[in-house]
């Protein structure tokens, strides 16, 4: 418990684990199969059982280095060996290495007639010897109720498997044993009485004609285990579970940027394009131009020297190189020189599993930097939502763990629920560009918006997107009360923006004209009440010199009185200096 | 028995003739079943072969890898080698009439 990793911590808690080794199994069941106890596997014909018990005993010895015994009830060794042999497991090897122990074990019930009392001793020490044989720790029984068909007397079996149990796991071996499907029960014989550790169910659906395989864990005594159902599928490698609420969140991340081959669109993600190992939903309606994006995006990637794959389930190879060949691509040579490579598969052709096997093998052989789905929409006829959930969910984390850039593009239906289907997906992407048709005017445009784009300062405006023989080019639309314009409108609004400017433009010109005008009358004006104002002024002064004139004359005229009039006005002014200040107090 | 193998003719003139029986009782180890199913054996091949079978009896315990050979599950198991077709008979052959069918033998009038 002192451990951090949380398999380390399951194991603690007291369950030992047997891992298996099967791609994803050992995440559902957080480590394996209980150790040194049976498991149950059951499911239907056809639902891979024999396959896992093969897989399981084959990485066992393998990876593990733990020795098995395959107990065949059905098939011989011989037919087993070439079964298997087409998923690389050479089985012949093994048992030549004694890695491995083959036993058909065959009841013909024709053959038995019954007297009396009997037990399985024999079946019992044929085990034994078989497990003694090579030391194995691992056993499997396929299929143990194949007994009940051979051996008449059900009592004494039913008490049997009953000691069968008890004595593997009193022989510590981890057993899996494999069961048909029962009606009402999950085992015909009802088999899940007597296996309790853990029980695996494997069921082979078919819906809308497309077969798709799940795997679901039952029960699993004394230990936390995924209770969903999960899709798995049988590849080159055998099988893969695809765990989707287990998948770790550890990618590595890199700042590294790869354009899109649009420099427009790179200016709108933070001047520099994607971020490498990201991936990238692309939405939009039938006929937007989301080949066109994604060829572009795969021509300038080829170019750069980025190995790109391209995966096509609408057109084929040369119908993609043809069309975009009219808008200036020329794919074919970077074809030619391997940069670039083209898988092409019809949606319909088989189920999820198998495109994914066959994506994930194209992935693996052509080790690309660049990895395009055009559209991930077709394969949703290939399985449900939530089933392409998880394989999407698994081939992002493919695609990330080995950095490799992806664009997925989707094709949504037209109306309001543009934003809807993509629920599914958009979560798990990192970038994601919308094309949409804008209807207007008696024409279709098309307009590109950035939704998201995390880690990076992307563009919140909606961008014209134009595709012409010299390729794709984004314009600014133009936004304004009417709305957002684009295609014609957009030029002719273009054009009735600069017409009105010209008319603003003579109005302010005339305008000023005649505030000129006006101004000059008002100078005029002041420059006509200035000189009144002068002639005023100059009146005014000559009163007031007039006036002083006057004045002066007086006194003068006054003093020469009083000269004339000498004596008496002596005497009148001393006597007025005397009488002045006592009149005053 | 102790598991070793054991063989049994009869007396004389019948050796050479091919309706020789050739019988193998595969046990495991010395149980009140193996026992039961031996002595029966015993007695029915005693009044209804007399002199004209063979009879090996195997103990797995003691050389396990022979259960393969003749898919042996349930023990005690009565094989009849010869003649053709092989028969097995399971159980401890205490069902002295069902043996007799099960070995195509015509019950003695």
């Amino acid at each position: 418990m002192k451990n951090n990793g949380h398999k380390s911590a399951s194991s603690a808690t007291g369950l030992a684990k047997c891992p298996t080794g099967i791609q994803g199994l050992d995440e559902i069941t957080d480590g394996g199969l209980p150790r040194g106890r049976p498991t149950l596997v059951c499911g239907g014909a056809g639902c891979g059982k024999t396959l896992l018990a093969v897989e399981f005993l084959v990485r066992g010895a393998v990876q593990f280095s733990e020795r098995g015994v395959f107990i065949s009830f059905e098939e011989t060794e011989e037919e087993l060996k070439a079964n298997v042999a087409s998923l690389g497991f050479d089985l012949e090897r093994l048992v030549q290495r004694k890695q491995l122990v083959l036993d058909h074990v065959h009841v013909e019930r024709s053959e038995i007639t019954e007297t009396g009392e009997y037990d399985l001793e024999g079946l019992f020490v044929r085990l034994n010897h078989a497990i003694d044989s090579i030391g194995a720790k691992r056993i499997v029984l396929d299929t143990l109720e194949a007994l009940f068909a051979g051996l008449p007397n059900e009592a004494i079996l039913r008490a049997e498997l009953r000691r069968l149990f008890r004595w593997l796991k009193d022989k510590g071996v981890t057993a899996v044993i494999t069961a048909e499907r029962g009606r009402e029960q999950l085992t015909r014989h009802g088999l899940e009485e007597y296996v309790s550790d853990c029980v695996i169910l494997l069921d082979h659906r078919v819906y809308e004609q497309i077969a798709t395989r799940h795997l679901r864990v039952v029960k699993y005594r004394g230990a936390l285990h995924g209770t969903n159902e999960f899709p798995f599928h049988i590849g080159s490698q055998g099988i893969s579970v695809l765990p989707i609420t287990s998948l770790a969140l550890n990618h590595e991340v890199s700042s590294e940027r790869v354009s899109t081959g649009i420099p427009r669109l790179d200016a709108m993600l933070s001047g520099r394009g994607f971020f490498r190992g990201s991936s990238i939903l692309l939405t939009g309606t039938a006929g937007v131009g989301k080949t066109s994006i994604c060829a572009c995006f795969a021509e300038s990637a080829a170019r750069r020297g980025q190995r790109t794959l391209f995966f096509s389930f609408e057109e084929s190879p040369n119908q993609i190189l043809q069309n975009m060949r009219s808008i200036g691509l020329r794919l074919g040579p970077l074809v030619k020189r391997g940069v670039l490579r083209f898988h092409s598969a019809r949606p319909t052709l088989y189920g999820l599993e198998m495109h994914l096997t066959t994506m994930f093998r194209e992935i693996e052989s052509f080790q690309p930097a660049v990895v395009i789905v055009d559209p991930i929409t077709s394969l949703l006829a290939a399985g449900t939502d939530y089933e392409t959930k998880g394989m999407v969910t698994r081939l992002i984390d493919f695609l990330k763990a080995g950095q490799v850039t992806s664009l997925f593009t989707s094709l949504t239906q037209g109306g309001h629920a543009l934003q809807q289907s993509e629920i599914v997906m958009s979560s798990l992407m990192d970038s994601w560009l919308l094309l949409q048709d804008f209807e207007g005017n008696g024409e279709r445009n098309r307009l590109l918006y950035v939704l998201k784009a995390r880690g990076m300062a992307h563009s919140n405006q909606v961008r014209e997107f134009l595709i012409s023989n010299r390729g794709i080019d984004l314009v600014d639309a133009y936004i304004g009360p009417n709305g957002v314009l684009t295609g014609t409108s957009r030029v002719a609004q273009a054009a009735r923006e600069r017409a009105q400017a010209l008319a603003t433009q003579q109005e302010a010109a005339q305008r000023k004209h005649e505030l000129e005008g006006r101004r000059t009358m008002l100078e005029q004006q002041i420059a006509g009440l200035r000189s009144q104002y002068a002639t005023e002024e100059a009146e005014l002064r000559r009163m007031e010199e007039q006036g002083g004139k006057r004045t002066r004359a007086l006194s003068a005229e006054r003093t020469e009185l009083a000269r004339l009039r000498q004596a008496d006005a002596q005497v009148a002014r001393r006597a007025r200096r005397n009488l002045k200040p006592r009149n005053k107090t | 028995m102790k598991g070793r193998t054991e063989k049994r003719r009869a007396a004389g003139s019948e050796i050479g003739t091919p309706k020789i029986w050739e019988l193998r009782l595969y046990v495991a180890g010395q149980t009140p079943k193996s026992l039961t199913a031996c002595s029966n054996l015993r007695k029915i091949c005693e009044s209804h072969l007399k002199g004209r079978y063979r009879l090996e009896v195997v103990d797995l315990v003691e050389q396990p890898h022979r259960s393969k050979s003749d898919q042996i599950l349930a023990i005690p198991t009565l094989v009849r080698k010869l003649p053709q077709p092989m028969r097995k008979i399971i159980g401890d052959l205490s069902d002295t009439q069902r043996v007799l069918v099960g070995l195509d033998l015509c019950p003695a009038n």
